[in-house]
């Protein structure tokens, strides 16, 4: 098992080093300057041209690659062009907000969408079956702001149960930061609850095909028992490879979510600095990112050998 | 054992609750402001929500009032020398930066040299300084090369860059620089800790701030804080945020867009107000560098091409909200006039097209930036896309985001080398007050003029006039004729004027008018 982790951390270091060529390179070459969006409305030229000259960009490509990638082997990320403050400040401000809005939105997703994924798999062809897909393809279909915004409207405007917007940290108290994590959570796992439920189901009925379970069946096994201990985890397998990339999916891409309820995580973190070229932050965040995803294979892996044994043969 | 888990309970959600709110009952005002404070320094940046971060933490030698008078606000008493070539200030008692320290003359002449580097007017000031000196720890003296009549209106300069006075070893920062931290003199003191670039910036109450006796007006008077802490929220959606505002999670929110008005202005709670009496002036750019706007019969073409209140009923909506301008220094400024503006504030497309002819154009792409991500700029590129198409141009329509714009339009490369011909923008009323505030007015080449390059030496002849009439009384006509220059020059094509009312819940008094958005006098009932 060591060997194995070993291997596949290792396998990172690649990955990261071609993620980090690739985002410098297209942050780079792409259109923006970040200098015209400091010298503001009333610049003259010479006034861009100095600020570039500040902030390094008149070097040849190759020279700022070199500086850049220098800071981050010394574990450096720089230091944000626009805010003059470190690159893994800004990004360790918004860690928070987005890991608990992206765990409370698995935690909810997995607690739902699995059981109904299953039940919908035990009745398929019946109503049940058809209500939970029919419900799962309205989840799909309905986009997040929309739901975001029914929700405000019914219990944060109308009867005033929960807080409009906004994120207070667990260390103001759980009360608060549950409050306010409730609606971001709920809106955002209506569409994780909808894909889960539907490859459980798919993964579940692929399993019930299978001889043991019949011979298990004939033995007079119970169908809770049937479907808890002998269906449901070599039929997760499938399921842990979705929530892991949803997973990687909630780190990086709820912008929308946290906008509606604005939340100042990781993804308006990524826009705002893309919007206005804040190239050190890009990168700094497209690392982490990258590391996410990486390290969330890693333990969709691991969680695969615990699953279903034949896997670490 | 149900009664510990029950005590466990209670004292767990005691915990929470007195942690989720402090024991003192400090007096919080939540603002929801129109853009995410990414920088401190307002002499580094133009930008307006730094110009807006500069009144709550720094103070300044001069102000601005209601009346678009000069008035002094740090300085106590002033002298100008017979022949106005020196003049000597000093300041008033009590000032105080916020780490302790007493502010000193010497502050003041590091920060208008670092301010001169940055700012236009503050450029030509210096261009006319022969001395710039500390006489002692409260007086300082400006001795000119020749007299100028703009050296009140320079130090009071209300909007980007707003000479704001900062500590002497903070203004020795490079100008092209950012200061290391925020010290300033100013009635609302700036928490560091607590700012999280891109939702939150902190303000609390400078308690040795000694404001002064007059009453408050724009940024000058007495400027008194009336709350304890002041949060700048940054929320990206509009709609939460007006969601937030009625179901009274913030204070204020300072630029709602025209569509939600109306549902806020339903709301009992909630209380919708034009507080900037002077507005946004739209503008339609030209390049004057190439075809066909390099000639100035396409120039002229466009500005009877152009209908204000069509442009405006498009981009703003509600009539309340905008009104048709024909000044290039803002309706309701001292400098208004409508001097040479019968070809904008007609409308005859047909005309148009003529000039069009007569200028040679032979149907090659016009390149049209559109900023996607400003939506009243992306409405007005929409409108203006429209109306050349109408007048037989063959426009090439690029959308993009509002950065890529800045740094597009800073390219004086030809249109089909990524360069372009013509753009929306605006500013506000403050910045195009006078000819010489209004940098966009410059006819200055490719040296000193705004993106677009226009070229007259007859245009920077006037304004120059302008900047060295010492007789207020000529002034107006000095700013008239600039005017009737530009609208031969067409730098660019004003698409008229709009205003961006305020709402706050109702519980919040004193609120002031003012084009800056002023957080001082405000008190929550």
């Amino acid at each position: 098992m060591t060997g194995f982790l070993l291997q596949r951390l290792l396998a990172t270091i690649p990955v990261m080093a071609v993620v980090a060529v690739v985002v410098f390179l297209l942050l780079h070459l792409g259109p923006g300057d970040p200098a015209a969006v400091i010298a503001g409305d009333y610049a003259t030229p010479e006034d861009i041209e100095r600020i570039r000259d500040r902030l390094g960009l008149n070097e040849p490509l190759h020279v700022q690659f070199l500086t850049w990638i220098g800071q981050v082997l010394t574990g450096d990320l720089g230091i944000s062009i626009f805010s003059n403050l470190p690159v893994a400040q800004l990004i360790a401000q918004r860690v928070e907000p987005t890991l608990a809005l992206s765990l409370g939105t698995l935690l909810v997703t997995v607690v739902v969408a699995v059981p109904l994924g299953v039940a919908a798999a035990w009745r398929a062809g019946a109503w049940l079956d058809r209500c939970l897909m029919g419900g799962a393809a309205l989840a799909f279909a309905v986009p997040v702001f929309v739901i975001g915004y029914i929700l405000i409207y019914v219990f944060a405007i109308k009867l005033s149960w929960l807080p409009v917007q906004g994120y207070r940290p667990l260390a103001d108290g759980a009360g608060p930061f549950l409050r306010h994590l409730v609606l971001p959570v709920v809106a955002l796992s209506f569409v994780f609850i909808a894909l889960i439920a539907r490859v459980t189901r798919a993964s579940v009925l692929e399993v019930l095909g299978e001889d043991y379970i019949r011979t298990a069946r004939a033995k007079g096994v119970t169908t809770f028992r049937l479907l808890r201990r002998h269906a449901l985890r070599p039929a997760l397998v499938p399921v842990v490879t979705v929530i892991g990339i949803a997973f990687a999916l909630l780190v990086g891409g709820v912008v929308v979510t946290e906008s509606v309820f604005n939340i100042p995580g990781l993804g308006r973190l990524t826009v705002d600095s893309v919007l206005r070229r804040d190239y050190p932050v890009i990168q700094g965040l497209i690392l982490v990112f990258s590391a996410a995803y990486v390290i969330t294979n890693l333990v969709v892996d691991l969680l695969y050998s615990v699953l279903d044994p034949r896997i670490r043969g | 054992m149900r009664s510990v888990r029950r005590t466990s309970a209670a004292l767990a959600l005691a915990a929470s609750v007195a942690l989720a709110f402090p024991a003192s009952a400090e007096t919080v005002l939540r603002a929801v402001v129109h853009a995410d404070l990414k920088n401190i320094d307002p002499i580094w940046t133009t930008a307006y929500i730094t110009r807006n971060h500069g009144y709550m933490v720094y103070d300044t030698l001069f102000a601005v009032d209601a009346g678009f008078n000069v008035q002094p606000q740090m300085v106590d008493t002033w002298e100008v020398s017979d022949d106005g070539m020196i003049w000597t200030f000093r300041l008033r008692d009590g000032l105080a930066w916020h780490d302790g320290a007493p502010v000193t003359a010497a502050d003041c002449v590091a920060s208008i040299r670092r301010w001169g580097a940055r700012d236009g007017m503050g450029q030509k000031l210096m261009d006319v300084t022969a001395a710039l000196e500390a006489l002692d720890d409260r007086s300082f003296r400006l001795t000119l090369t020749q007299p100028y009549g703009l050296v009140l209106e320079s130090l009071s300069k209300a909007s980007s860059n707003v000479l704001f006075i900062m500590p002497e070893r903070h203004a020795l920062t490079d100008p092209f620089e950012q200061v290391p931290e925020v010290i300033g003199s100013g009635p609302f003191v700036f928490v560091a800790d607590e700012w999280v670039p891109g939702a939150k910036v902190v303000y609390v109450r400078n308690e040795a701030y000694v404001p002064r006796a007059e009453p408050p007006s724009w940024g000058a008077g007495g400027k008194v804080a009336k709350v304890d802490r002041v949060e700048w929220l940054y929320v990206p959606d509009t709609a939460t945020a007006m969601n937030a505002l009625l179901a009274g999670e913030i204070d204020y929110f300072e630029l709602p867009p025209h569509d939600l008005l109306p549902i806020m202005e339903a709301s009992p709670d909630v209380t919708v107000k034009r507080l900037d009496p002077v507005g946004v002036q739209g503008h339609i750019r030209l390049n004057h560098l190439y075809p066909p706007f390099d000639h100035p019969k396409a120039r002229e073409a466009m500005l009877w091409l152009v209908e204000q209140p069509r442009f405006l009923r498009a981009v703003v909506g509600n009539e309340e909200h905008w009104r048709p301008c024909p000044a290039y220094f803002g309706c309701g400024s001292p400098y208004e006039t409508d001097a040479g503006a019968e070809a904008l504030m007609a409308f005859d497309p047909g005309r148009a097209q003529a000039l069009l002819e007569e200028a040679g154009y032979d149907g090659r792409p016009v390149v049209l930036m559109q900023p996607t991500d400003v939506a009243i700029l992306s409405g007005a590129a929409l409108m203006l896309a429209g109306v050349l198409r109408d007048a037989g141009v063959n426009v090439e329509l690029q959308a993009m985001d509002w950065s890529t714009l800045t740094s597009r339009r800073a390219l004086d490369a030809p249109p089909e080398e990524n360069g372009w011909h013509i753009f929306p923008t605006w500013f506000i009323g403050m910045d195009v007050v006078h000819p010489l505030a209004s940098v966009v007015t410059s006819g200055g080449c490719r040296e000193r003029a705004w993106f677009g390059w226009p070229c007259d030496p007859v245009m920077e002849e006037l304004r120059e006039a302008f900047a060295f009439e010492n007789d207020p009384g000529q002034r107006f006509a000095r700013a008239e004729a600039v005017q009737q220059q530009a609208f031969a020059l067409v730098p660019y094509v004003n698409f008229g004027e709009w205003f961006n009312p305020v709402a706050f819940r109702s519980d919040l008094e004193g609120i002031l008018e003012s084009p800056i958005p002023l957080f001082w006098n405000i008190a929550k009932r």
